[in-house]
């Protein structure tokens, strides 16, 4: 079989049970989109829409919402907590959870403040030894799981505790431990943002590099005799994605841009989507996730896919706390406090990550979070104070819980479960 | 007959209180159909289990190619050359055919080679003339029968020298049950041993070279199939030749005959 771009071809192995209902076309794909919902199969789908109402109905009470220096500054505010959540989808996945990722990141940023500032560190020395605490109580938590089987929400539950009391400790009876203005770390998460070429630039980058690798990966499995997506579609998707992203920029920088930091956590998203999707790891994590006995029968080393995800958890809420205190040019007492925790917590979940583990994505965290942080920062325009937004956060994240048990009663009456 | 592959010794297992398994012999050769017979909770899936590496025996002796061997994890089994299929499948769910054929053996473990495995996951299930639609969806959606061929199909990856079949044909339709006899009877001409457990005596007979009965727990006898009758199989089975099973067939012996 030579090149067959225009060659017309038998039908392709994995379409030739005549069962197979054909989702060519615009039609075939919105109904097969409509299928997956019906079956509860939701995806990420219940988060857009969702982020679609909150934007336009807080748009409508304030036009200054959906400004361009508005939404610069609720992007940058996304990150730290935005990273936490990131950790707490990996754990999720596997069917567990971590209640401490708020102290642990409290617990970051205090060290990362008083090794740079009162021990006089090199910044970098500072954020990779906050980082590798962060991994180490993970490995701790691990242990614990996976030696004595006690459950994961009294070991982090224990481990809010017990950070929040060290983190106090730490920073000693001043509470409070300021970055100097003119450190990288602070410029990085304050004031650096992309030169408008540059951006522009990645958004080329990203579309082109979607539409090349979805070329490549069609051709593949021409070759191979399966079903290929059409070129038209893949540039479709491409042109789709160049469009937005790059409306994105030009509208973001109407005022400063598009922040260093928010293209970090992008970057942190594109690597862990990836490790998810495609390596064997990932695949050990999702099988966890659903069956851990069929995981273990079929070899996968149980216990190192769980020390890996508390580890990856626990690292990123470190990192998460680094952030947030270069964010606030400063480490206290209540960093890493409040509503962190939960509002990381909520983030992976409202974003569609499914509390019985074996379900969600990379992006539910980064979904999940702007969704969090457009109500915080929509109900701060309107001058309702942190009341309205507990409250408004909590309901919706009871809508978004309410959705995955539901979505997981339907998977199990269509047989998805 | 050739020297074992697989040759199991006084082999025990307790669970607290109940005794599994007790002394039980087992060999397999390669080229070799053995059938595990017995009534419910003889003992048989605890024998897969620690064939399988899921339990380790309390005591007793494996030797496999003429090495002894401890078979401490699934991992283990998988690397001796040992394939299982569960009774429960021990399938994902949440994970589509192919992740499920290919889990901890997937293909190129940091970029995974999607396109060589659904390829490969196609022959597979052909091999079997398989009744699945697409590859493509949570095994969740799969109907019982096809969810037992794709735990067959996850055995016959990677060119194991013996498979072991906890009860492979009890959801199965008519033309896969005789599918996976055929299967049963390539396999044992390609040269790997196989050990099949099964209730369904047709099957038995159909394809097994040797029975081997086990009894609550115990050994109950190790015939050649061509020169054993049913009968005498299911009375090891019950421990009686007077047992619940030939007063039936001797009740319906009965009343055939007074009806004509
Ligand atoms: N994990 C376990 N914990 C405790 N007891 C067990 C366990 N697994 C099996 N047993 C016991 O061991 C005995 C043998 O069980 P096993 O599953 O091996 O039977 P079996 O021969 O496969 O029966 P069936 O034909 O019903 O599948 C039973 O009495 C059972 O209760
Ligand atoms: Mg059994």
């Amino acid at each position: 079989m030579t090149d067959t771009d225009t060659a017309p071809r038998s039908t392709a192995t994995d379409l030739q049970d005549e069962r197979l209902r054909q989702s060519d076309g615009v039609a075939g794909s919105v109904r097969a989109l409509l299928d997956r919902v019906r079956g509860g199969e939701l995806g990420l789908l219940p988060v857009v829409a969702g982020l679609v109402v909150i934007s336009t109905v807080l748009q409508i009470l304030n036009p200054i919402f959906l400004s361009s220096t508005n939404l610069v500054n609720l992007l940058l505010e996304c990150v730290p907590v935005g990273v936490i959540a990131l950790g707490v989808v990996c754990v999720l996945l596997v069917g567990e959870i971590d209640l401490s990722v708020g102290s642990i990141s409290g617990l970051a940023s205090a060290a990362v403040a008083i090794l740079f500032v009162d021990q006089g560190l090199p910044v970098v020395v500072a954020i990779l030894a906050a980082v590798a605490l962060g991994s180490l109580i993970g490995w701790v938590y691990a242990q614990m799981f996976n030696r004595f089987g006690v459950p994961s929400f009294v070991i982090t539950l224990a481990g809010l505790l017990a950070f929040v009391g060290l983190q106090l400790k730490v920073l000693g009876p001043i509470g409070s431990v300021n970055l100097p203005f003119d450190s990288g770390l602070v410029r990085f998460a304050q004031l650096a943002f992309l030169p408008g070429w540059l951006a522009y630039a990645l958004v080329v980058v990203a579309a082109v590099a979607l539409f090349l690798s979805g070329y490549a990966h069609a051709r593949t499995r021409r070759k191979a005799g399966l079903s290929d997506r059409s070129v038209q579609a893949l540039a479709a998707r491409s042109v789709l994605l160049l469009v937005g992203l790059g409306f994105a920029v030009w509208y973001l920088n109407r005022t400063r841009g598009v922040g260093w930091m928010f293209v970090f956590f992008i970057a942190l998203i594109l690597v862990l989507h990836y490790a998810l999707s495609r390596t064997r790891w990932g695949k050990s994590v999702y099988a966890v996730g659903g069956n851990v006995e069929a995981a273990r029968r079929a070899g996968i080393n149980v216990r190192m896919v769980y020390t890996s995800v508390f580890m990856l958890c626990t690292s990123l809420a470190a990192v998460g706390g680094v952030l947030a205190a270069a964010r606030l040019a400063a480490a206290n007492q209540s960093t890493g406090g409040g509503d962190v925790n939960l509002n990381a917590i909520a983030a992976a979940v409202i974003g569609g990550t499914s509390l019985f583990g074996g379900r969600g994505t990379a992006f539910a965290a980064l979904l999940g979070i702007l969704v969090i942080q457009a109500i915080s920062s929509g109900l701060t325009l309107l001058n309702l104070d942190s009341s309205y937004r507990f409250m408004v956060t909590g309901a919706v994240l009871l809508l978004a819980v309410t959705l995955d048990s539901v979505a997981r009663r339907s998977r199990k009456s269509s047989g998805r479960a | 007959m050739a020297d074992p592959v697989l040759s199991l010794r006084g082999i025990s297992k307790n669970f607290g209180a109940v005794a599994a398994l007790t002394e039980v012999d087992l060999d397999v050769s390669a080229g070799e159909v053995v059938a595990v017979v017995g009534d419910n909770g003889a003992g048989k899936s605890t024998l897969v289990k620690i064939l399988s590496g899921v339990h380790t025996a309390d005591t007793g002796t494996i030797t496999f190619e003429s090495q002894p061997v401890q078979i401490g994890s699934p991992a283990a089994a998988r690397h001796l050359g040992i394939a299982t299929v569960f009774q429960d499948l021990a399938l994902c769910e949440n994970l589509n055919v192919i992740d499920n054929l290919f889990l901890g053996q997937e293909l190129r473990a940091l970029r995974l080679d999607d396109v060589a495995m659904e390829v490969r996951s196609w022959e597979l299930l052909r091999q079997l003339s398989a009744k699945i639609p697409t590859v493509r969806i949570p095994v969740a959606s799969l109907s019982g029968g096809q969810r037992q061929t794709v735990a067959i199909a996850r055995s016959l990856l990677g060119d194991p020298k013996i498979i072991v079949l906890d009860e492979p044909t009890a959801a199965l339709g008519v033309a896969q049950t005789a599918e996976v006899l055929n299967l049963i009877e390539r396999l044992r001409e390609n040269g790997h041993g196989v050990i099949m457990i099964s209730h369904n005596m047709a099957d038995v007979r159909a394809v097994a070279d040797t029975v081997v009965v086990l009894r609550l727990g115990r050994n109950n006898g190790v015939f050649a199939t061509g020169d054993v009758s049913s009968e005498d199989i299911i009375a090891a089975i019950t421990g009686a030749h007077d047992n619940v099973v030939t007063q039936r067939a001797g009740r319906r012996g009965a009343t055939e005959k007074g009806q004509s």
